[in-house]
């Protein structure tokens, strides 16, 4: 059965997809080489949700009838399903190992990393990209990085991730080529960690 | 008329306001799958990733590959810079740089410190590329194994088990048949100590320039429909033996007109009677070089002058 989407309360997307789409991804691309680097991603609109505009936009412009997204159970089917369906085309997957895209909001999804789309041995660019929409990227315990893209190291300190979420990362990431790509973002602020990036035990 | 003035020539027909192409002349559809191919070939250093090649206004071999990228990533602020073998005023250079003029409405430089996005041929520039900068290569044969192994199933398994012997094998067969190992372009890297990368036909000269770079290097091959990247601070070692070091070129003689002994020469044959000279391939390197009064045995030779004479 299909049923129409409800339209009345539809938020606006990009204003000029073509230009804002272009600066957008170049913000993006600029965080994904630079692991750790903290990005400016607004966006003029809101997002639904409360996910902030860098997550939305990251949405925008790279989401589309090619990329399954998958979101968290509690967003599945709301206002921010509809946004994305408008705005994007995008299929929506309620099973995260079909997933191009993945959203979570809150500790749900982090607890098995494992449930996403690691790659293949051959396609390892098959992978999940999972956009973790937290309440701030600063604040957090200070975490250290290094890797590709980090000339000699780098340190974040994201709020809101659980307690284990580095040694579950660590051991998803482990078997290189599979991994996650991870893109943290809050409000309008956004920090990738490609599967290459390392983190540090504190005091090693 | 210099380049730059020619190009402005030609842009003053610009089809804006009413445009012809969309912006940057790939609809956006091809745009967000060229995008996605790049953010996963960062996070995944050396390796090809599949993309959707399209068919490009020039021909393959034409650099359609590095076209499509820097028609997914170029935006109204940037300045772009383009280079075949390290000139500026070849005609390729020249015809894809009006292009992007034309389709991106973008700012040109020849200025290699000035530009955000260089597209290249067989050349990285002579000048330190610095961070924000990006490089994009137009690559013939992405596939390093290709001429040890033709089945793409067959490269693509030796990559996932980083299988990689047969390469080693035949460097050390190049050292036995002619004491030396003697690729002098598209020499194989190793990328993050993972992936067996070629580096596109740039001569070896130019490999060290590959490694802990402070540019993000972007590769795209067209007809091969393969994207890779090398993102900026990345390891990148030229395969060799312990005993067999890597090289690069050297030359005994310095550019002719710019008297510069750093940089990567090419021998331009001046007539039957054996003369030659030793120029820069980096064009725009060596005119700067030029300006600042540098002069070599043979500075004010006519051929200093020809690139002053094209698009009259």
């Amino acid at each position: 059965m299909t049923t129409a989407l409800d339209l009345s309360n539809l938020r606006p997307g990009f204003h000029d997809p073509v230009k804002e789409g272009q600066a957008a991804f170049r913000v993006i691309l600029d965080a994904m080489s630079n692991p750790g680097s903290m990005k400016s991603l607004s966006l003029a609109a809101q997002v639904p949700e409360d996910v902030g505009s860098a997550a939305g936009a990251v949405l925008l412009t790279l989401a589309d009838m090619d990329t399954p997204v998958w979101l968290e159970p509690s967003l599945a089917g709301g206002e921010l399903s509809i946004w994305l369906r408008f705005h994007c085309n995008c299929p929506l997957t309620l099973d995260p190992s079909a997933a191009a895209f993945a959203l979570s909001k809150s500790d749900a999804a982090l607890s098995d990393l494992n449930q996403f789309n690691l790659g293949d041995a051959k396609y390892p660019d098959r992978a999940t990209t999972l956009i973790l929409v937290l309440p701030s990227l600063t604040g957090g315990e200070t975490v250290r990085l290094q890797g590709p893209g980090i000339e000699t190291e780098a340190k974040i300190a994201p709020c809101g991730l659980p307690a284990d979420f580095w040694s579950v990362r660590t051991e998803v990431n482990s078997k290189f080529q599979f991994g996650i790509d991870l893109m943290l973002c809050a409000g309008d602020e956004i920090i990738c960690l490609p599967r290459t990036t390392r983190t540090l035990e504190q005091g090693s | 008329m210099n380049a730059q003035a020619n190009d402005a020539a030609l842009t003053a027909t610009s089809n804006s306001p009413e445009r012809y192409y969309t912006y940057g002349y790939l609809d956006e559809q091809t745009k967000r799958m060229i995008r996605r191919a790049i953010l996963k070939a960062v996070a995944i250093p050396g390796y090809q990733v599949p993309f959707g090649s399209r068919e490009m206004p020039v021909p393959y071999g034409w650099g359609t590959g590095g076209i499509q990228l820097t028609a997914a990533i170029i935006g109204p602020d940037d300045v772009y810079k383009c280079i075949d073998q390290g000139a500026d005023d070849t005609t390729n250079a020249v015809s894809i740089r009006r292009f992007f003029a034309k389709v991106a409405d973008v700012a040109t430089t020849e200025d290699t410190a000035e530009a955000t996005i260089i597209q290249s041929r067989h050349r990285i520039p002579e000048h330190p590329l610095k961070d924000g900068q990006i490089m994009v290569f137009q690559v013939p044969q992405p596939e390093p194994l290709r001429g040890l192994e033709p089945r793409e199933m067959e490269t693509r398994a030796m990559h996932a088990y980083e299988e990689y012997g047969l390469q080693y094998v035949s460097l050390y067969e190049n050292v036995s048949a002619f004491g030396r190992i003697a690729a002098t372009a598209g020499y194989p890297v190793m990328v993050d100590e993972r992936y067996l990368m070629s580096p596109s036909p740039i001569p070896k000269f130019d490999n060290p320039k590959l490694h802990n770079s402070h540019a993000l290097m972007l590769f795209g091959a067209g007809r091969e429909k393969r994207i890779y990247a090398i993102p900026p601070h990345t390891t990148v070692r030229s395969l060799d033996f312990e005993d067999y070091p890597f090289e690069t070129q050297k030359w005994e003689e310095s550019c002719a007109l710019c008297a510069a002994d750093d940089s990567y020469l090419d021998e331009v044959v001046l007539d039957d009677q054996g003369q030659r000279m030793f120029v820069c391939s980096d064009s725009h390197y060596c005119s700067d070089r030029r300006a600042q009064g540098f002069r070599g045995p043979m500075a004010g030779h006519e051929l200093v002058d020809i690139d002053k004479g094209a698009g009259q």
